[in-house]
């Protein structure tokens, strides 16, 4: 078979519930054996559309291909997909054995066969020899690895996995992340993964689609969507970010000024898009990009400069922050404290000043008013 | 937590349990089976010795009717869990919403209403003079009166229908606990929907089969008023010769011995039921 | 299997006319009862005569309604009173079981727990011999030592009264019981720091959180002891209840007027069960 042909391909798929219109319009398509993480807050369609590919909900139009061909018409115990439920779903009233031979006894494959493909499965996530085990009595990771061996021993050729990191604790689920990255390297199946949660996705995908009320807003990869958000949404919902609204009073080749309802007056670059004067518009500048500073002199190279007053300090190792407070509109700004230990006795209600260049604002149409 | 600290709280609290189940339950039964143990030797003399049972051994009216009162409990299990299945089903997994609230509420209707109603109901269907008699002429299928009443068959549709509610409400919970993505996973693993009725919704149905299965067999084989009233004159069930014994003849030794007997095979059943199921009374009926 | 999987329509079609198939037949029997109730014939059967509420008011033998039959109307009475007195009985003793079991702990608690489910597991028509069997030793023991005649220990009212609370308190106690284990007992422990006593705080705040159940409990034991024959016939005296009344008028033969008693039975059943779902949605939101 043709190596270029995608594993996953989907053609301007649509699904109506009633008057509602969860998925709009997507696009997309999966190259062979890499990692796709759906990213997106609940309800903005990701897992209709996830079910739509395993075959539990049937697209109002639009097409579903897999390796090329169409699998709409197919019941979903007859499609190459397998799927990581929410929930796991392992079966209770069968032992580890009996849950990973399911499927391979449905194909009527044999005894031995079984016996020696669900060694095998067993060994290459690493838990060899739990055959006899009750699913109850192995812990929340082991459980995750046996419902991945349960898929993988058909050796599908895509893999859907419905957020199944959701329901672990924090430790755990750091651990699963790269766990989950490594056994997709290790099986080379291509894994299409939804998930709300943005560090998950990051961490572990080669593309990340961001997904908000029923289209994708993005594709690409980690780095893209941090450093170069195309919309609003991508620029607020993937990493941390102060964001103002406000309204565009200049427009200078790549940059902008906004003024907000509140007075704030900012620069900000805007990258490909047309705004104009007059219009609406959010600006997005990420804590780490402001420059943290004790004499107003060190930062007057910056075109964006605020002086202002140490609200609180966010002590968390190297990711600390401080909230300084704006005193044009009192809102208060996010800005990362860099670890030269310049600013280790930061204090409540010290002066302070903050700056950053108009290039590291990212500026977008505002659409939110335009509804 | 607010309980008793003392004994005597405790004692004070236990009281009312102890004397309702040793007066109206233990006692009661350890009396009959005293009685059932007694022989009459002549006016209000009694000897102690195993002979109202040895009657019930050696005649065999009384075996015969008591192993068909068993026979025809257990078809009325089968049947009633063979008919319920589906229906609960429907209500716990394919129902959504309002109509589910609905079905079930009319599955439980029978039941809110005596089984005295019941039954008349069916002897004015299934009578000579009946609906469906009447019916059936009227169609023209048939050219006279036709007597459905009075034999094993209409026994059997009274008490399916006494017992269906017996049977959808424990089926009806224990799949209404079955996750839709246990489903899904077996079929996005492959399997049909006769592979995963078999392999997965049955055995998590079990518990809910069992208890059903018991309490239906148990009513059926305990049952007075639909064998008596379907089945008529002829219709030999166990629980009509206790009556006989005990108020037509006033052979209450005899009438004692067959008691035990009923007791003792329904006691079996739901032994070996629960046995059989790995389940405990207490979690069964709790 | 489940919505979210496509069906093949024909299995489908038959799928949904089984469902809608077994609800005729579970509705039917009690259809049919309550239309010839309407029906002016002398035998509830076939063909329709024309509509009449003869046999609720009417005065005259044969067309004898109801509400004029002082027999009928008599057994209603008994029966009310014996539910009445069953279900306040039962609710008492159910209410101590439920804090014996959920707050007390002992020796010997799992067995008391699985010898209070018994009566549940017991043919009715065994518990109603077993108790008559023993208040008959026991009033026959009295009269020989002392000559005094017991009359609350022959059959009649008072057996057939705790007859039916030997059963119906185990369900009872399995309503309440399971409310209280619901029961967040920090706020028994709020109100003991506030200030109150043990009692009062058991008074004002645990039994208002119980009593949804206690009155579901009621209504529970109120339907059960109307409908309850197997119990009560080995028990009754000459004051019958409904049920045995009916029974008794069916052996003879039957008039619409049963069909009438019949549909009375079932609105004031459906009204019971409806008061009944109305305190159990309140239960939930509590």
């Amino acid at each position: 078979m043709n190596e270029n042909i995608p594993d996953l391909e989907t053609v301007s798929v649509n699904k109506s519930f009633g008057d509602f219109r969860a998925v709009k319009d997507v696009s997309f398509s999966v190259p062979k054996g890499s990692f796709f993480s759906i990213l997106g807050p609940s309800g903005c369609g990701k897992t209709t559309l996830l079910r739509m590919v395993a075959g539990f909900l049937e697209p109002s139009n639009g097409d579903i291909l897999i390796k090329g061909r169409s699998v709409v018409n197919e019941p979903p115990n007859k499609r190459p997909v397998n799927m990581v439920f929410q929930h796991l779903a392992l079966f209770p009233m069968m032992n580890i054995y009996e849950n990973i031979a399911f499927g391979l006894k449905r194909r009527g494959e044999s005894e031995s066969v079984i016996k020696q493909k669900v060694g095998e499965v067993l060994e290459r996530v690493g838990l060899p020899g739990v055959e006899t085990r009750q699913a109850d009595q192995l812990s929340g990771g082991q459980k995750q690895r046996i419902a991945i061996a349960r898929c993988m021993v058909l050796d599908p050729d895509v893999l859907l996995l419905d957020e199944p990191l959701g329901a672990l604790d924090l430790k755990l689920r750091e651990h699963m992340k790269v766990e989950l990255k490594k056994l997709q390297s290790e099986f080379n199946t291509t894994f299409i993964y939804i998930t709300h949660d943005q560090s998950e996705a990051l961490v572990m995908s080669d593309q990340v689609a961001v997904m908000n009320e029923g289209i994708f807003e993005q594709v690409g990869s980690s780095r893209e969507l941090y450093y170069n958000p195309k919309t609003a949404f991508v620029a607020g919902f993937v990493g941390e970010s102060n964001a103002w609204s406000g309204t565009v009073e200049q427009v200078k080749k790549d940059s902008v000024k906004i003024r907000t309802s509140s007075g704030f007056t900012l620069m900000a670059q805007t990258k490909g898009e047309d705004i104009k004067k007059g219009q609406k518009v959010k600006a997005f500048v990420r804590p780490e990009s402001v420059r943290l500073a004790l004499k107003a002199k060190e930062i007057s190279s910056m075109e964006n400069r605020v002086k202002g007053v140490v609200g609180n300090v966010l002590f968390n190792g190297a990711n600390s922050r401080v909230l300084v407070q704006n005193p044009i509109d009192g809102a208060e700004i996010d800005v990362a404290i860099p670890q030269t230990g310049e600013f280790a006795s930061l204090a409540k209600g010290q002066t302070i000043h903050i700056g950053w260049q108009h290039d590291q604002a990212r500026c977008f149409a505002d659409k939110s008013g335009a509804k | 937590m607010i309980g008793p600290r003392t004994k005597l709280g405790l004692i004070l609290l236990m009281s009312p349990l102890l004397l309702w189940l040793t007066t109206l339950i233990i006692i009661p039964h350890l009396d009959m089976l005293y009685v059932s143990l007694r022989e009459k030797v002549g006016v209000r003399q009694y000897e102690f010795g195993f002979g109202n049972y040895m009657t019930f051994f050696t005649e065999p009216l009384y075996w015969n009717t008591f192993a068909r009162t068993a026979y025809m409990s257990i078809m009325a299990t089968v049947l009633t869990l063979f008919i319920g299945f589906p229906i609960s089903y429907y209500i716990a997994k394919i129902a959504k919403g309002r109509l589910k609230m609905a079905l079930f509420l009319l599955c439980l209707v029978p039941f809110w209403v005596s089984e005295l109603v019941r039954t008349f109901g069916w002897m004015i269907l299934l009578r000579e003079t009946g609906v469906i008699s009447s019916f059936l002429q009227w169609s023209g299928i048939v050219n006279q009166p036709v007597e459905m009443l009075y034999n094993d068959a209409a026994i059997m549709v009274g008490l399916v229908y006494t017992s269906m509610l017996f049977m959808v409400v424990p089926l009806v919970t224990t799949l209404d606990s079955l996750d839709d993505s246990l489903i899904e996973a077996g079929y996005d693993l492959g399997a049909s929907g006769f592979a995963i009725l078999k392999n997965i919704v049955i055995p998590h149905a079990v518990p809910g089969i069992v208890t059903g299965s018991i309490v239906v067999f148990m009513l059926s084989l305990g049952n007075y008023l639909t064998p008596i009233l379907l089945g008529g004159k002829s219709s030999l069930w166990f629980t009509g010769m206790i009556y006989s014994q005990f108020i037509t003849r006033f052979n209450w030794e005899q009438g004692a011995a067959f008691g035990f007997l009923l007791l003792g095979l329904s006691s079996l059943i739901v032994f070996v039921g629960l046995k059989l199921s790995g389940q405990t009374l207490a979690k069964t009926m709790g | 299997m489940i919505p979210t999987i496509k069906q093949n329509p024909i299995i489908k079609l038959i799928y949904n006319s089984y469902v809608v198939l077994f609800f005729i037949y579970l509705a039917l029997p009690l259809s049919v009862v309550a239309v010839f109730a309407f029906n002016d014939s002398q035998f509830p059967s076939l063909p329709w005569e024309g509509f009449t509420l003869t046999w609720f008011f009417g005065t005259e033998q044969p067309w004898l309604g109801v509400f004029n039959e002082r027999r009928i109307m008599r057994s209603i009475g008994t029966s009310a009173f014996i539910a009445l007195c069953v279900s306040f009985l039962s609710i008492l003793v159910g209410t101590i079981n439920a804090f014996l079991f959920e707050r007390a702990n002992f020796k010997f608690k799992g067995f008391l727990y699985v010898l209070m489910l018994l009566p549940l597991v017991i043919p009715g028509i065994i518990l109603g011999i077993s108790i008559l069997v023993f208040s008959n030793f026991v009033a026959n023991g009295v009269e020989d030592l002392t000559g005094w005649e017991i009359e609350a220990l022959r059959p009649g009212l008072t057996l057939v009264v705790l007859g039916q609370f030997s059963f119906i308190t185990t369900i009872a106690t399995l309503v309440i019981a399971a409310r209280l284990k619901k029961f967040d007992s920090s706020l028994e422990e709020a109100a003991l720091n506030l200030g109150a006593s043990q009692w009062q705080a058991i008074y004002h705040v645990t039994l208002p959180f119980l009593r949804p159940a206690m009155i579901g409990a009621g209504i529970v034991a109120l339907l059960m002891s109307f409908e309850n024959f197997n119990t009560t016939l080995m028990l009754v005296g000459s004051d019958a209840p409904l049920t045995i009344t009916m029974f008794d008028r069916l052996k003879e033969g039957s008039t619409p007027v049963l069909n009438a008693v019949s549909l009375l039975l079932m609105i004031g059943s459906s009204a019971l069960a409806l008061v009944m779902i109305f305190f159990q949605k309140t239960d939930e939101k509590p």
